[in-house]
């Protein structure tokens, strides 16, 4: 094809164009998202939780979590009699295929998931010596899995043990509040997959969601108060045995 | 008294530092991803990158806009709010290509009893049985239907069933 | 999970450790460093005369180490082809960022110009009378100068000084971070506290001593020279009283933790007591606390004969780098064996072959002895080379 003046005219802002774009890099996560619109957290009703791991096997599917490691994990408490300091507890694989039968009758006991608390000053992301990991403008911790050195420090750093070094990739890896997910309309696979309701998603920032006013209305708890995290998973109903 | 001279070899180790210094900020330019700083002390460009992971659950709103008639029988009974990949499993790629991939038969025996196996430390309201004495090995969906569970007419199931339990 | 034997409950991700006996070494290793520097500043500084003999070794022995600090880091990454991030966009509130600048601070702003000046001289005269590639290696360190008047030498003399007096916070920053990056974590009550620092910073300055004390005598039966008794004495006699402070500050965190007994006490009372019973109680405490502080006291109230001096300074000296040793891995090891849920313990699975493996772990620490030969070769710390430095015109200041 012969290019003629003419032709490289139009051509050239064409090319620039699609350059631009080009280097803009990957696109933008979802054409109508404003990330500083939302502040996301999650409301976790102990009340409801049937330890049936299926959030467990959810997040799996959904995010490839390596066997053997957890994004999201349930814990079964057991408190004989009055006894908070003492619970026992266990979590068989997570919780991920349910719980056998309990072994001690008396007392209480319950299921508790667990997962990222998405702190908002949050520790782990204090340690990072290099910036990898973040808290995202909308409120949700993050790792860059492409700039991680592997160093551990915010595995040591998060006081809820959330975190994991993929052995895949070498870097460190942990619940992303299904970032690619929320970001569309769509809630995270643990929310949408939990029967019974136990897990929603919250956007802090939205004064009309239904579970922002739960939380607002009713007495809730964060784990590990005393650390002052700001962590944003709320739980309603949660016994003080809990750790 | 010093004499600047004299200390001629400070000046040259003074100009391998500078060497360094120099060094170091030309590798910090070429090497510094452009994006880093964009939001916050991070590679701004790691958004996007998480955010476009594929996606793999549908979400029960994408399930509903196909399946209306499995929606309308489900809305009404106790599964109402159970979503359809929670036992279904991730398929939100038979969403984009309902033909092309099939949704796997499910296992009834290992999927009901995932919830509704009996244990002391579920909440005591919800319904949950000892498998192994609830049916005498008839498997749950024999009396049960899935997307509306509840046996509404207990004279029927019993009728139909003999061992079987009423709810 | 990976069938680590796990007692109780730990979070399921906690089950596996994730900082090795490589980072047990670090702290080891750059303790060496800071305490042989601040031996070598009581010379410098202090005006500690009879501790010369061991200065510029303790400086070589110090370079040593400082070199081989950053292997068990680099081998413990996930992706060490990314630690240059760390320079190049460090995050300023994390302790271990600041850290590899702190250390290359130490390393080129104090270690390596302070060893420059002391041997500039002797690096010139060798780049004279030496041939081939050795020639060339001294040529290259004289940066090209080669003026080692009586001025230029008192100039360096000064500075040397100065470098000294900035080193003397600086070792105290590099081992404290250390200390600190364990101590500011408060997601571990075994490693949070304000003490962390100190007890590193103070265990660093006995083992730094102990491994100049005993590299000196073990050099000195080497070449068959005869062992400067008023030097070991004095080294010995700081040793002590470097022991002593540590001592303190370390029974000082274990009475507050019993007194104060908090939420965490418990199961780390337990875990001391079972898992640690080894390592903390017999090889820490015993062996290498008390043992080598009452040897050294017994030196330092009774008479005793050169001979028998010289073999408590010896025993002393390896049980205190047995016990330093022993004291990161409780802490860095410890650490990680209990539950964050203070309801269970899991076990660190130490392999013999793996990347960060006992084979490793031995190579690394053997290491820096090589490297410190080679440098004992290339920059002789006893007066070898024509005119011995301690002669020169320059007095005192």
């Amino acid at each position: 094809m012969n290019i003629t003046r003419r032709r490289l005219l139009y051509l050239l802002p064409a090319a620039a164009i699609a350059w631009d774009s080009l280097i803009a890099g990957a696109p933008e996560a979802a054409p109508n998202y404003n990330m500083t619109d939302h502040w996301w957290g999650l409301l976790m009703d102990i009340t409801k939780c049937i330890g049936c791991g299926t959030c467990v096997q959810a997040c799996q599917a959904e995010n490839n979590v390596p066997d053997g490691y957890f994004r999201t994990w349930v814990e079964r408490y057991h408190v004989a009699d009055w006894s908070i300091e003492n619970p026992i507890v266990d979590s068989p694989d997570g919780g991920k295929h349910g719980f056998p039968p309990l072994e001690t009758e008396g007392g209480k006991s319950f299921y508790v998931p667990k997962m990222c608390n998405h702190c908002a000053d949050s520790p782990c992301t204090q340690v990072c010596p290099v910036g990898a990991t973040f808290v995202s403008p909308d409120g949700v911790v993050l790792v860059d899995q492409k700039y991680c050195l592997g160093c551990r420090y915010c595995i040591q750093a998060c006081p809820y043990g959330c975190r994991f070094l993929n052995p895949e990739t070498n870097t460190a890896s942990k619940c992303t509040l299904c970032y690619h997910r929320i970001n569309k309309g769509l809630t995270t696979a643990c929310c949408e997959t939990c029967p019974t309701g136990t897990r929603q998603l919250v956007d802090l920032k939205n004064p009309n969601d239904p579970v922002h006013k739960f939380i607002e209305t009713h007495s809730v708890q964060v784990l590990k108060p005393h650390l002052a995290t700001q962590a944003k998973v709320f739980y309603y109903g949660l016994d003080g045995s809990v750790r | 008294m010093a004499n600047l001279k004299d200390a001629g070899h400070l000046f040259r180790m003074a100009a391998v530092f500078v060497v360094g210094i120099v060094l170091f900020l030309v590798l910090r330019g070429i090497f510094v991803p452009r994006s880093f700083g964009q939001y916050g002390h991070y590679r701004g460009a790691a958004l996007a990158e998480i955010a476009s992971k594929p996606i793999m659950f549908a979400g029960h709103g994408t399930c509903e806009s196909c399946h209306i008639d499995v929606q309308e029988v489900k809305s009404k009974g106790v599964h109402a709010r159970v979503a359809c990949e929670s036992c279904h499993g991730p398929l939100a790629k038979h969403a984009d290509d309902p033909t092309a991939l099939q949704p796997p038969k499910l296992d009834v025996a290992v999927l009901c009893v995932r919830c509704h196996e009996a244990n002391l430390a579920k909440p005591k309201a919800f319904p949950q049985v000892v498998s192994a004495e609830h049916s005498g090995g008839v498997v749950c969906d024999t009396c049960h239907k899935p997307h509306s569970p509840r046996i509404a007419d207990a004279d029927t199931a019993s009728a139909e069933n003999p061992s079987g339990d009423s709810k | 999970m990976n069938g680590i034997p796990v007692e109780g409950f730990m979070y399921p991700n906690e089950i596996e450790l994730q900082w090795s006996v490589l980072i047990v070494l670090y702290p080891f290793l750059t303790g060496l460093v800071a305490g042989a520097f601040i031996l070598a500043s009581l010379e410098r500084v202090f005006r500690v005369e009879a501790v010369k003999p061991t200065y510029r070794l303790a400086l070589l022995t110090a370079l040593a180490f400082l070199l081989v600090a950053p292997l068990p880091l680099q081998l413990h990454l996930g992706h060490p082809e990314r630690s240059l991030e760390m320079y190049l966009t460090p995050h300023t509130s994390s302790a271990m960022a600041m850290f590899g600048f702190v250390y290359l601070w130490y390393l080129m702003a104090v270690l390596v110009v302070e060893i420059w000046l002391d041997y500039r001289r002797d690096i010139v005269i060798l780049s004279q009378t030496t041939t081939g590639l050795k020639r060339v290696f001294y040529k290259v360190l004289t940066l090209g100068s080669s003026n080692i008047s009586d001025e230029a030498l008192a100039i360096d003399h000064k500075t040397g000084w100065i470098i000294t007096i900035i080193g003397i916070p600086s070792a105290f920053l590099l081992h404290g971070y250390v200390g600190f990056i364990f101590g500011s974590v408060k997601a571990n009550p075994w490693w949070s506290s304000p003490l962390m620092p100190v007890v590193f910073l103070f265990s660093a300055i006995v083992s730094g001593i102990a491994t100049v004390m005993l590299v000196y005598m073990f050099l000195c039966r080497a070449r068959g020279e005869q062992i400067d008794m008023r030097c070991v004495d004095t080294v010995a006699k700081y040793l002590f009283y470097a022991f002593l402070i540590d001592f303190t500050l370390e029974l000082l965190d274990l009475i507050h933790r019993i007194y104060e007994a908090d939420e965490s006490f418990r199961s780390l009372d337990f875990m001391v007591h079972t898992k640690l019973y080894l390592p903390h109680i017999v090889i820490q405490i015993l062996l290498g606390t008390l043992t080598p502080i009452i040897l050294l006291a017994i030196t330092q109230v009774v008479r005793l004969s050169e001979v028998k001096r010289r073999l408590i300074y010896a025993l002393a000296g390896c049980l205190t780098l047995v016990g330093i040793f022993a004291m990161r891995w409780n802490v860095v090891i410890g650490g990680q064996l209990f539950s964050k849920s203070f309801l269970g313990y899991t076990t660190y699975k130490l392999r013999l072959i793996d990347r960060e493996g006992l084979l490793v772990a031995i190579v690394l620490t053997v290491l820096p002895f090589f490297i410190l030969w080679a440098l004992i070769k290339l920059l002789p710390p006893w007066e070898d080379v024509q005119g011995s430095h301690l002669e020169t015109a320059y007095g005192d200041d």
